[in-house]
């Protein structure tokens, strides 16, 4: 027997496209967004609310990752945005190859700001570089307060969180929620995280995160 | 359930290099941190799934996994960090997370001729 060594990433096959749409989004400028979370935490409904909210100031697309279906991009062109849908057939994660391919499919050069909406996972998601400037987390209300010790992976890796629906404590739906809990939780793996307690549906909180985007865009663009 | 992609990467690493060599690999060890999130059960049993009727099969998994460590910003040293304390185990002052993993082939063994 004879050993050999390597010291290879494993994952460096991804991590070479996730390094070119690197590039390729810095050549052009354009801010890309990583979103992550857990299914039904209102990733896409954020996103509506965002996009409509920042008509007239920033252009946004979105590549939408799920499992099965076109519905995710559908809800996103009604709002007159572009969107690119990658149906991953089963895989629990988006692939920096499938991002590589749909970006060709956006008129990239008239936009702002890309939102890859990754699949619905709060694990998995986060070990895939997909060539984003941040990944976004999304927590909401709903899941519990207690996701950040639980899947402490996401929140480590995260520029910034979004806490949505929080309607639902003011209802007194979620009363358990302890919202402090899961900001300092959050806080002890990523010191710098930007956190933005918002409601999709209400619309609460969505200028406080709109004007971070536009501030982010601004410095995106005059690096 | 990522594991199922790490086990295909390692799979073309493996015979790539098993390929390479013109030996048949026996082991292969791995290191990963703690937020590469890999379930040892997982990534063996997906790996011995593709590996079968390839160079691959049989290849045993050695898995380690890397604690995450901080260092504290007070007293410089260094520290297994555990979420359910998180302050510096010396002098409880506050601290920076170190890189965690990366996830990493470290080596193959091969048999010889």
């Amino acid at each position: 027997m004879y050993k050999v060594n390597l010291g290879k990433k494993i994952l460096s096959a991804n991590e070479e496209y996730a390094l070119k749409n690197k590039q390729f989004l810095a050549e052009k400028k354009k801010l890309c967004l990583n979103m992550i979370s857990s299914p039904g935490s209102g990733k896409t409904t954020i996103l509506v609310r965002t996009i409509n909210e920042l008509k007239g100031r920033l252009k946004i697309a979105v590549i939408e990752g799920d499992v099965q279906t076109e519905l995710d991009a559908e809800r996103i062109r009604a709002t007159e945005a572009p969107a690119v849908q990658i149906e991953t057939g089963g895989s629990c994660h988006l692939s920096a190859a499938q991002v590589s391919s749909a970006l060709k499919k956006l008129p990239i050069d008239d936009l702002d700001l890309v939102f890859i909406e990754n699949v619905g996972n709060l694990v998995c998601p986060s070990a895939f570089e997909l060539g984003e400037n941040y990944k976004l987390a999304v927590l909401s209300v709903a899941e519990g307060d207690d996701k950040p010790v639980k899947y402490p992976a996401i929140f480590a890796k995260a520029r910034v969180l979004l806490i949505n629906k929080i309607d639902m404590l003011a209802k007194g739906v979620s009363e358990d929620f302890d919202i402090e809990r899961v900001k300092a939780d959050a806080r002890v793996v990523n010191k710098d995280i930007e956190i933005f307690p918002l409601s999709a549906k209400t619309g609460e909180g969505i200028v406080q995160w709109c004007d971070w985007l536009v501030k982010a865009v601004e410095e995106l663009k005059s690096d | 359930m990522h594991e199922t992609m790490v086990a295909q990467s390692l799979l073309e690493i493996i015979s790539a290099e098993s390929q390479k060599q013109n030996a048949k690999p026996v082991t292969a060890k791995i290191t990963c941190g703690t937020f590469d999130a890999v379930n040892d059960e997982v990534l063996s049993f997906a790996f011995g799934a593709i590996a079968k009727d390839t160079i691959c099969e049989g290849v045993k998994l050695e898995i380690e996994h890397k604690s995450l460590k901080g260092q504290c910003e007070n007293c410089n040293k260094i520290f297994k960090f555990e979420l359910s304390s998180p302050k510096c185990l010396d002098c409880g002052g506050d601290f920076a997370l170190l890189p965690d993993g990366p996830l990493l082939i470290e080596t193959i063994t091969f048999e010889s001729e």
